[in-house]
């Protein structure tokens, strides 16, 4: 009863409204831009075996840092707010996307390109006709994954470096020993979890990315 | 000068320390059905790749003077991609909407799969994937068919429906067939004449015609006699007898 009193007390005064809006965007901000550089970046990564060899050491290396022990520097780069955030979801994001693109494109079957090079496909045919729809799969896959994890740091991240979002919440209602608004952030969390991803599944239904997930 | 549409001439291939060719000379006619046989790893699919210009010899001369398609022995059809989408990549040299679509239809037509025109590869049999696959490299303007153990990942029924597949579907679109296989039976069945290759580095051991129209029934005398011969230049035959005679303990 506590909880839902807690829920309504924040509608009510919109600051519930508020922490989600302002954790979304920065979740929506740091994600997509780790997606729209860490999957062409592994793409190229995935075609180029010298460029692999010199990079991945070095990308394995930032993948096993945890996000968080970037707090400090995401302070002192950027202040509190929503930057420091969106860096800390896009230093969570941006690795595992690109190790999981290359690995995508390391497992796509030889014979597409033969069959791409008997049909006379040009190098951007080659890219955007076989490459991307073959990896494609494999991609919206870690995506969802991805995706978790950035839910996951954007509440660790506004814990310390916010002054609003989901996790700042928590972490206020902490501060004022309010477990009935703890309790309260951490269901609108996880309910919010579920449905981001809820719309990254969608992607799993088109009909050309079916046959990774059918075979 | 040779008119013959796909010739290997003296060729001679190595992988390393491992010989595959030797001087092989191999040549094609127009419209003629070949089928190459031999033991396993003896080179029989490198040959194909030499024809596709796939990969060049070490020595010696690859001439391909018309369009040729391979159909592969794995899965080649591009899974994202709808059974007309991945026939019509076959048509990609046309510009004229209307003629693609018409030539699609009647490909369709011609594997008995219209109605499957929008299914995905992996809504289809492994048989009916064979079928898009020929259609591909049949539909257009192509003049040189080489298949690579293309029935190999399929059960023995639909092997043999396939075969009669093939041989109608050529009927109707005839082109210049090499067709690497292991399945004895399907070179016989189906080829003009069957080239048998030794262990590496491969040369020909003998060549083989087969005078009868296609579709062959399986058990015709003259299809079974084809499939003796071959059986005894791979030496088979007398290795089964030598089992039959040595002594069981």
């Amino acid at each position: 009863m506590d909880v839902a009193r807690g829920f309504l007390e924040e509608l009510r005064t919109g600051r519930l409204i508020d922490d989600i809006v302002a954790s979304l965007f920065r979740v929506t901000t740091g994600f997509g831009l780790a997606a729209l550089t860490g999957i062409p970046v592994g793409l190229w990564l995935g075609n180029h075996a010298r460029a692999r060899v010199a990079f991945l050491p070095l990308i394995n290396f930032f993948r096993s840092l945890s996000p968080l022990a970037w707090i400090p520097f995401a302070i002192l780069w950027f202040g509190i707010g929503d930057l420091p955030t969106v860096f800390l979801i896009f230093m969570a994001s941006f690795f595992p996307l690109v190790l999981a693109t290359v690995a995508a494109v390391a497992n796509i079957p030889s014979v597409y390109f033969r069959v791409a090079g008997d049909y006379r496909f040009s190098g951007t045919e080659v890219l955007t006709k076989v490459t991307l729809p073959a990896v494609a799969p494999q991609v919206i896959t870690s995506l969802r994954v991805t995706a978790g994890l950035a839910w996951l740091v954007v509440v660790a991240a506004e814990m310390i470096a916010g002054r609003a979002g989901l996790g700042f919440a928590i972490w206020d209602a902490r501060n004022g020993l309010r477990m009935d608004l703890l309790v309260c952030g951490m269901i609108v969390i996880g309910v919010i979890g579920i449905v981001l991803d809820r719309i990254l599944l969608q992607l799993t239904k088109i009909p050309s990315v079916r046959w990774g997930y059918e075979r | 000068m040779s008119d013959k549409p796909l010739r290997v001439a003296n060729v001679s291939l190595s992988f390393g320390t491992v010989e595959v060719f030797q001087n092989l000379s191999v040549e094609i006619e127009h419209g003629e059905f070949v089928a190459v046989v031999g033991p396993s790893g003896c080179g029989k699919t490198t040959l194909l790749n030499l024809f596709s210009q796939f990969i060049k010899p070490s020595s010696g001369k690859v001439v391909c003077a018309a369009r040729a398609r391979m159909v592969y022995q794995h899965d080649s059809l591009f899974p994202w991609q709808t059974v007309s989408e991945n026939i019509a990549l076959g048509l990609r040299h046309l510009n004229d909407n209307a003629e693609r679509t018409r030539q699609l239809g009647d490909m369709l037509r011609l594997i008995n799969l219209e109605g499957f025109e929008n299914h995905y590869p992996h809504q289809l049999s492994g048989g009916m994937r064979q079928r898009v696959e020929l259609a591909r490299a049949l539909i257009g303007d192509s003049d040189i068919l080489l298949l690579d153990e293309p029935f190999s990942s399929l059960d023995y029924l639909t092997r043999i429906r396939l075969r009669n597949e093939l041989a109608r579907m050529l009927d109707k679109l005839p082109r210049t067939v090499v067709l690497v296989t292991h399945d004895i039976e399907e070179a016989a069945q189906l080829a003009d004449r069957i080239i048998v290759l030794s262990d590496r580095p491969a040369r020909i051991c003998s060549e083989l015609r087969v005078d009868l129209a296609r579709p062959r029934e399986l058990t015709h005398p003259a299809v079974v006699t084809t499939v003796h011969k071959i059986l005894a230049e791979l030496g088979l035959e007398e290795e089964t007898r030598q089992a039959m005679m040595s002594p069981t303990s």
